[in-house]
């Protein structure tokens, strides 16, 4: 195998640096590893080189102690010796075998693989890295060799024969650089003959590294942020009301008066909640500014809460316990505040936790509440879809508004922009919401255009940093997972000028703006609401010469106020 | 353990599968005067059987006892949301939200393979384009295999039933439609030979599938070719004797197995490795056959934002309360003007 270097270990001493996107494209070939006389894969754990720029760093003490997760310690990922429990072996094993007990889709996802390979070349990091052991089949495979050794008769008394591997230290880092080399976004787990989820198998490893307080620092201190202040940014109170109002004042140069939101407020009809994203990092902040002037807008009845002032939820890439707790912070504060439902942000993981996971996990909290099925006070409109959860997204509010009429929009304010839009990976392929984001768009902008049908919908591809890997020390991981997103955006730039790339992940907006610049620096990245907030009239505002970033509205070019 | 080891191997054991019923058949009763037809033709198709069964339910029930705590479909089209968004037949199937989809996209991944359908390829242009182009020879292989066996077997029901369903003959009929040959040839063997031959030429040729291909992969394959080949052997070269076959297979069937004269040993060769592929697919990767019912990633509802799915060990846990983060925060809280539960306690009581 000429992509999986002889000896490795430690780091190169060089400092780790991004090269130009031709050569990474030209690093990129696929064609590199044919003879086949390889040693196979089963036996190549020690051979694995954990490069730098291709993992984040490791998660501090503190975070762990924080939510009270086990073995804190300090470690170093390019460290040979990563400080582990004594009895490491003995965790992951028992735990392994405690998850395959409790989780249908993992016990069988170890057993029925016929290494087709109709997944293989479905991941981006694979299509970006050429490295096979990217492949989603061989990423699981790195778990079903352990399986069948440990856990299967044939595995135990054939071994390598059937497939089977020993767990030693080299698996367990082998496992380690592969699980923080996934994203979860499921794309190949569209095409699998038998649904095999690659996210599943990526979520119990990524369980049992947490047992033995192997996490990464870019997920764990998310985590720990988020229990305390409530937001992954580490926000408090006080400081979240500051940054909101920082946005207020950005309004009212744009529109010419001030708008007023409420926190924290009890009886409010419904509950905001969005991604701290949004407004602590541009451009997400222009996506909240853009929530605040709809909401203005409608004159709604909502409030902010400080407390559960995160929609995001990095539980999902550390543990199903944690992810609970997180999570259960949503409807605590909807019960306390007496809110009628919940309005979600745009968001790619949080509203896979919403729809998959939060109803399940925690509905049972919002007993005694005065939740209820969710109306849109605007339209009257019934959210049937959201009956149980009683969460509704943006999309599907703004949606339903702009189909009732309530809004009144100026499209050609977009004018200068030609729109694409990218799914996120979550709201696609663990929601289904495709049309609702598309047609707000298509309402809002003049200028739409779809990039290549295999790229987008529920074959869309990720933006190469989800799952908690959008961190700044692996941007080389970052550029070639996010090479497929940035090909098929370079496609539409070419051809039809794209210059705008709307999505409604707040993790998106994180990433997608390093990759554009890197790939095709000519498109910029937006979200949706960003969009409406642009096109929307509100009443009594004065002649808008600046959109949400300042910058002059097409025609007001010569505008005295630019 | 690379490609060529993993073909050796496999290879390997395949053909000692063939060597021990010609060895026990026809090698040991010329030299010892031992006759082991009995064991080849009852004891091990027997046992075969049982392990089949046994093993099949074992590990299904296993599978079944393990719980579903989240409701996780892959969503392969647009939700059902508001009234005015398209969700059509097309939706109802890759993006069910009632039993009745769920059915649909059930049958549709059995019976058609829906998602090895979707298949693309990835082909990497001049520079840095990237194009995806449809891919479905992998679909068409899959599909010709899985159904060419199914044909297989289903005409085989002529040795194991009498009178035998009406359907055999017509199966028999539509398969040799093309009287070529006598005796009548049977499309769906030859088939079944060639879709073999090219999932196996799949794996040694494209180099993903060649790195991922395990010893479990070539093995089912060669096995499978092997009881292919010997079938048309027996039917087309060495001409079995049908009647004391069916003889010997209606004794089984009728628990009253008994060994007629004049059964040759390619017959023995046969029905040796289909007894090995019986007892060897509950625990292989064939088992996918009964799995692929259970994947809550095609067999559920995408309802979770309708109707609440329990997860049966849903943890009672401790989460971080409003009045833990009211007691960290108060001060600064009122400081920004923000609503709170509890006063500040006054600076006499701090003190």
């Amino acid at each position: 195998m000429a992509d999986i270097p002889k000896s490795w270990k430690v780091a190169p001493p060089k400092a780790w640096k991004l090269t130009t996107p031709e050569e990474l494209v030209k690093d990129t070939d696929h064609r590199r590893y044919t003879l086949g006389l390889e040693k196979g894969w089963l036996r190549t754990a020690p051979d694995v080189e954990i490069k730098p720029g291709m993992h984040c760093h490791a998660a501090l003490p503190k975070r762990l102690e924080d939510v009270g997760m086990p073995n804190p310690r300090t470690w170093s990922v390019m460290d040979e010796d990563w400080k582990l429990p004594k009895n490491w072996k003995e965790i992951i094993l028992e735990g392994f075998k405690d998850r395959l007990e409790r989780f249908r889709s993992f016990k069988l996802f170890m057993d029925i693989c016929v290494r087709c390979g109709a997944c293989a070349d479905k991941c981006h990091y694979f299509i970006g890295s050429a490295d096979p052991k990217n492949m989603p089949v061989l990423r699981a495979e790195l778990f079903r060799s352990v399986y069948r050794k440990y856990f299967t008769t044939a595995g135990k008394v054939l071994g390598p024969i059937a497939g089977a591997r020993e767990l030693n230290i080299d698996v367990l880092k082998e496992w380690w650089y592969y699980l923080y080399q996934c994203t979860e976004c499921r794309r190949c787990s569209v095409f699998c003959p038998y649904g095999i989820d690659t996210a599943e198998i990526t979520l119990m490893g990524r369980e049992l590294t947490n047992l033995l307080g192997l996490n990464i620092d870019w997920i764990a201190a998310p985590v720990a942020f988020c229990n305390r202040t409530g937001n992954h940014m580490g926000i408090q109170p006080h400081a979240y009301k500051d940054m909101i109002e920082f946005f207020l004042d950005e309004i009212e140069t744009i529109i010419g008066y001030r708008i007023e939101p409420t926190f924290n407020r009890k009886g409010a009809e419904i509950l905001f909640i969005t991604p701290s994203g949004d407004v602590f990092g541009d451009p997400g902040t222009y996506t909240a500014m853009g929530y605040l002037m709809l909401f203005e807008a409608l004159g709604l009845d909502y409030t902010w809460s400080t407390y559960a002032s995160e929609g995001g939820n990095f539980g999902l890439f550390t543990s199903n316990e944690i992810m609970k707790k997180l999570n259960a912070k949503m409807y605590a504060e909807a019960k306390r505040l007496g809110v009628k439902w919940i309005l979600g942000g745009e968001c790619g993981h949080m509203w896979r936790v919403v729809n998959q996971y939060m109803g399940t996990m925690n509905l049972d909290m919002a007993e005694g509440s005065k939740m209820e099925e969710p109306v849109s006070p605007i339209t009257g409109t019934k959210f049937e879809n959201a009956r149980s959860t009683k969460m509704v997204h943006i999309t599907e509010f703004t949606a339903d508004l702009i189909k009732h009429g309530k809004l009144k929009l100026d499209p050609s304010r977009n004018d200068h922009l030609k729109v694409t839009y990218h799914d996120s990976c979550n709201p696609a392929r663990a929601m289904g919401l495709l049309e609702e984001p598309r047609y707000v768009i298509k309402n809002v902008c003049n200028n739409f255009y779809e990039m290549p049908p295999n790229t987008i919908r529920e074959q869309t591809f990720c933006c190469g940093g989800g799952s908690g890997l959008n961190a700044g020390e692996d941007m080389e991981l970052r550029m070639r997972g996010g090479m497929p997103r940035a090909n098929a955006v370079k496609y539409v730039h070419e051809k039809y000028g794209v210059n705008k790339l709307a999505c409604v992940c707040a993790i998106d907006r994180a990433v997608l703006p390093n990759t554009m610049e890197y790939f095709v620096p000519e498109v910029d990245v937006t979200g949706v609401h960003e969009l409406v907030a642009n096109a929307l009239i509100l009443e009594g505002e004065k002649e808008r010469t600046v959109d949400l970033r300042g910058e002059p509205l097409p025609g007001m070019e010569d505008s005295e106020d630019v | 353990m690379n490609a060529i080891l993993s073909l050796i191997l496999s290879g390997g054991v395949v053909s000692m599968l063939v060597a021990i019923p010609l060895l026990g058949v026809w090698a040991l009763p010329h030299v010892f005067g031992i006759h082991l037809e009995w064991l080849f033709g009852i004891v091990i198709p027997y046992l075969a059987v049982i392990i089949f069964f046994v093993g099949i339910v074992y590990k299904v029930v296993q599978w079944g006892k393990c719980p579903v705590p989240f409701r996780i479909p892959s969503t392969c089209a647009q939700q059902k949301s508001l009234p005015w968004i398209k969700y059509g037949y097309a939706q109802k199937l890759d993006n069910p939200v009632s039993t009745a989809g769920v059915v649909g996209r059930m049958i549709l991944e059995v019976l058609c393979f829906r998602s090895l359908f979707r298949n693309t390829r990835v082909e990497f242009g001049s520079g840095e384009a990237i194009t995806y182009k449809s891919a479905k020879w992998l679909w068409l292989g899959a599909m010709a295999f899985h159904y060419c066996f199914l044909v297989v077997i289903l005409r085989h029901l002529r040795f194991v039933t009498e009178p035998m369903p009406f359907f055999v003959p017509i199966i028999e009929k539509v398969d040799g439609f093309f009287q070529f040959f006598l005796p009548t040839v049977y499309q769906s063997g030859l088939l079944l030979g060639a879709a073999l031959t090219f999932l196996l030429l799949r794996r040694l040729l494209d180099p993903k599938l060649r790195y991922i291909s395990l010893v479990a992969d070539y093995f089912p394959l060669f096995l499978i070719l092997a009881i292919v080949k010997t079938g048309i052997l027996m039917r087309y070269v060495f001409k079995a004797d049908v009647v004391s076959i069916k003889e010997l297979t209606m004794g089984l069937v009728s628990f009253h197995p008994t060994i007629p004269e004049g059964i040759s040993v390619i017959f023995y060769i046969h029905i040796f490795l289909v007894s090995i592929l019986f007892a060897y697919f509950p625990f292989s990767k064939l088992m996918h056959m009964a799995g692929v019912f259970l994947s809550p990633t095609r067999n559920l509802s995408n309802n979770s934002r309708i109707v609440r799915h329990i997860n049966p060990w849903n943890p009672p846990l401790k989460y971080h309360t409003y009045e833990e983060y009211e007691d960290d925060f108060r001060e600064k809280m009122i400081e920004a003007g923000l609503p709170v539960e509890k006063q500040a306690a006054s600076p006499a009581a701090k003190e």
